[in-house]
């Protein structure tokens, strides 16, 4: 889960990483009155995507009139399709210099992997293209935690004058990364001001995996991805007609693939997981065919622990809601008895996943 | 023969009193699989399928000297679960379990470095060896013996794939799937040098899928191989940035995306197939 800059910048603060000062708002009257106390102000956008700076997404504001019209503005605007509801009014701090921080997960070498770079402000990725020789790169063993040597080469290679002061900051977000279960943790930029430095913007994703252990509540926003998790399935909402319900992730990719090489274009990714029942899938069934560009949806299972009897009983269930035609591929567990109780009905019954793909691109194509 | 596991395997299942470490413990043992003990904290002394079941790791190893272990331990207790095979000298821990946090895991794999356990997974199927044993979910009736190593990422992708190759004729050496998660224990180098050396095994096929770079880093190894591999690369129509279904499969800006493994695989003159059925084609071209 991403947090917003918000929340990332309030766990940096309660861990003693220096942010500036500022506060969340939701109208441009408490942009006015946080200015009037703050003197010159930025007011950021607070938006799930990146480029909210070539959005306009991002103002200085020198006094309180003009923090009130910039607030205005950003609040009525829509960034990458996201409206703007709240904005985060911060003091503005002149950087003399910009930098990058940033830690991550190294999966090929199966570790923390501490990044920094005396060019800030711009994407990591881009720094990476334009100076790679400029970023320094260390390992952290995860059993040992970060070492002062580490935390000092990195610092080093920022600014060596004020090493001991980026050392600590490195070693608090070490700190933050594992304590936050995070897979990025990321300061870009870092900015060394007048009075000190500060994490002038805050990446922060934390581990799904670990909110059994963190506090974090995922926003509430009634899309299908979270019907679909709150019932432990996964769904990825694309762009194209094609529904697809399968059981298991790579099996429902290499679905998807497939469809696009008959020629059609999939409405969803949807892993209804190994374990799939009866129950499972009539949610399945009901969460792909409520987009209403859906024209045709595909059934894929491979029954191991799931048993295909069982999914059949699932679809049928659901049967008369469903508008769009049902291609379904069954096999596996009980997949005899599975496809017998189908046969009445008016669906195809397809016994591989080509053949499958196949005819769910032609039943999309035939409806248009 | 094959690789990792064979008949005389002895093969522990930890968590065998939960509801899917009972069922696969008989499964398992249903296939030919030699279990020897089972372990669940708290439940010492009692049995499962006449399955002996012992409190600790460290107790069955000694009754039972197993050799392998299959872990279906719910995900916040699994990395404890991994550390106690570890410390138990068990060789081969096979990890079922999808959900574990990726910090347990690289504190896991540091840990993993100065021990002699192998791990595979988290979040796999597990190792099958037809005819000889099973450690982990396959289903057992997809199988066939035969000269084909198989080596993926996926779960029921890795299923569909032994059953078409089965369906025609194409039996397998050995099966392994080594998880869907970003940090896991076995890399698809490490599975390919068992391949390598296994006399049983003619050709390997390689099942990939979006995220990370396994992939590619396991192509300096295939170069060097005397025996043909065929990849399959799946999640083509995975939009960036969005995770698809498995932890791991996720990919980005930075990189990982199946068009790149697909071209990097072409380019080092590796045969890529483009769906399942493809696969089959290719290998019966080979052999």
């Amino acid at each position: 889960m991403k947090l917003y800059e918000y929340d990332a910048k309030e766990i940096f603060k309660g861990n003693s990483i220096p942010v500036p000062e500022g506060s969340l708002i939701s109208n441009p009257g408490d942009a006015e009155n946080i200015a009037g106390k703050l003197g010159t102000v930025v007011i950021k956008a607070q938006v799930m995507t990146g480029g909210r700076g070539k959005a306009g997404g991002i103002a200085k504001a020198s006094n309180p009139k003009e923090a009130y019209k910039s607030a205005q503005r950003i609040l009525g605007m829509s960034i990458k399709g996201l409206p703007v509801n709240k904005l985060l009014v911060e003091e503005y701090k002149k950087p003399d210099k910009e930098m990058y921080l940033g830690i991550t997960i190294d999966r090929a070498a199966k570790c923390p992997l501490i990044m920094a770079s005396p060019e800030g402000g711009i994407d990591i990725e881009e720094i990476a293209k334009t100076s790679p020789r400029k970023i320094v790169k260390i390992h952290i063993n995860p059993l040992t935690g970060i070492h002062d040597y580490q935390a000092r080469m990195l610092a080093n290679s920022l600014n060596k004058n004020k090493s001991l002061m980026i050392a600590d900051i490195i070693k608090k977000l070490y700190r933050v990364f594992i304590d936050y279960d995070c897979t990025l943790a990321e300061i870009n930029p870092l900015a060394d001001a007048q009075d000190g430095f500060f994490a002038l913007d805050a990446r922060m994703v934390i581990d799904d995996n670990a909110f059994f252990r963190q506090d974090f509540r995922e926003e509430e926003t009634g899309s299908l991805e979270e019907t679909a998790k709150k019932n432990g399935m996964s769904y990825v909402g694309l762009d194209g007609d094609i529904g697809c319900i399968v059981n298991g992730a790579g099996l429902a990719m290499a679905t998807l693939d497939l469809i696009k090489q008959y020629g059609g274009e999939p409405a969803n990714f949807m892993d209804v997981r190994a374990g799939a029942n009866e129950e499972q899938m009539k949610i399945a069934l009901r969460i792909v065919s409520s987009n209403k560009k859906v024209k045709a949806i595909i059934i894929n299972v491979f029954g191991g622990l799931t048993k295909c009897d069982e999914v059949a009983r699932g679809i049928i269930d659901v049967i008369p809601e469903i508008k769009a035609p049902l291609v379904i591929r069954l096999a596996g567990t009980n997949e005899n008895e599975g496809r017998a109780l189908l046969e009445k009905y008016r669906v195809t019954l397809a016994s591989s996943s080509e053949e499958a793909a196949s005819a769910v691109v032609k039943l999309g194509n035939s409806d248009r | 023969m094959g690789i990792l596991i064979d008949k005389t395997t002895r093969v522990l299942v930890q968590g065998i009193t939960g509801h899917e470490g009972s069922f696969q413990a008989k499964q398992m043992a249903e296939f030919g699989t030699n279990i020897v003990g089972g372990v669940t904290p708290g439940k010492g002394g009692s049995e499962v399928y006449g399955i002996a079941v012992f409190d600790s790791v460290s107790e069955a190893a000694g009754e039972t000297n197993p050799d392998a272990s299959v872990i279906f331990v719910p995900p916040r207790f699994a990395a404890d679960a991994i550390f106690e095979a570890i410390d138990s000298g068990i060789e081969l821990i096979v990890c079922i379990t999808e959900g574990i946090p990726v910090h347990d895991m690289m504190r896991v794999c540091s840990y993993l470095e100065s021990a002699s356990s192998r791990l595979i997974g988290p979040n796999c199927p597990g190792i099958t060896t037809p005819g000889e044993s099973k450690a982990g979910i396959m289903p057992n009736s997809i199988h066939r013996q035969g000269n084909i190593g198989l080596v993926s990422r996926s779960g029921t992708l890795t299923y569909e794939i032994i059953d078409l190759l089965s369906r025609n004729g194409i039996g397998q050496s050995t099966s392994v799937g080594i998880g869907g998660d970003p940090v896991s224990g076995t890399s698809f180098v490490d599975v390919l040098e068992f391949f390598e050396k296994d006399p049983k095994t003619h050709a390997v096929v390689l099942v990939g899928e979006i995220g990370g770079t396994a992939e590619e880093d396991s192509i300096g190894f295939i170069k060097q191989m005397s025996k043909p591999v065929i990849s399959y690369v799946v999640g083509i129509s995975a939009p960036p940035g969005k995770t698809m279904g498995h932890a791991g499969a996720i990919a980005s800006a930075g990189g990982g995306t199946a068009l790149e493994k697909i071209e990097a695989f072409e380019k080092a003159g590796i045969a890529v197939a483009k769906n399942p059925t493809e696969i089959v084609r290719i290998i019966k071209d080979i052999i």
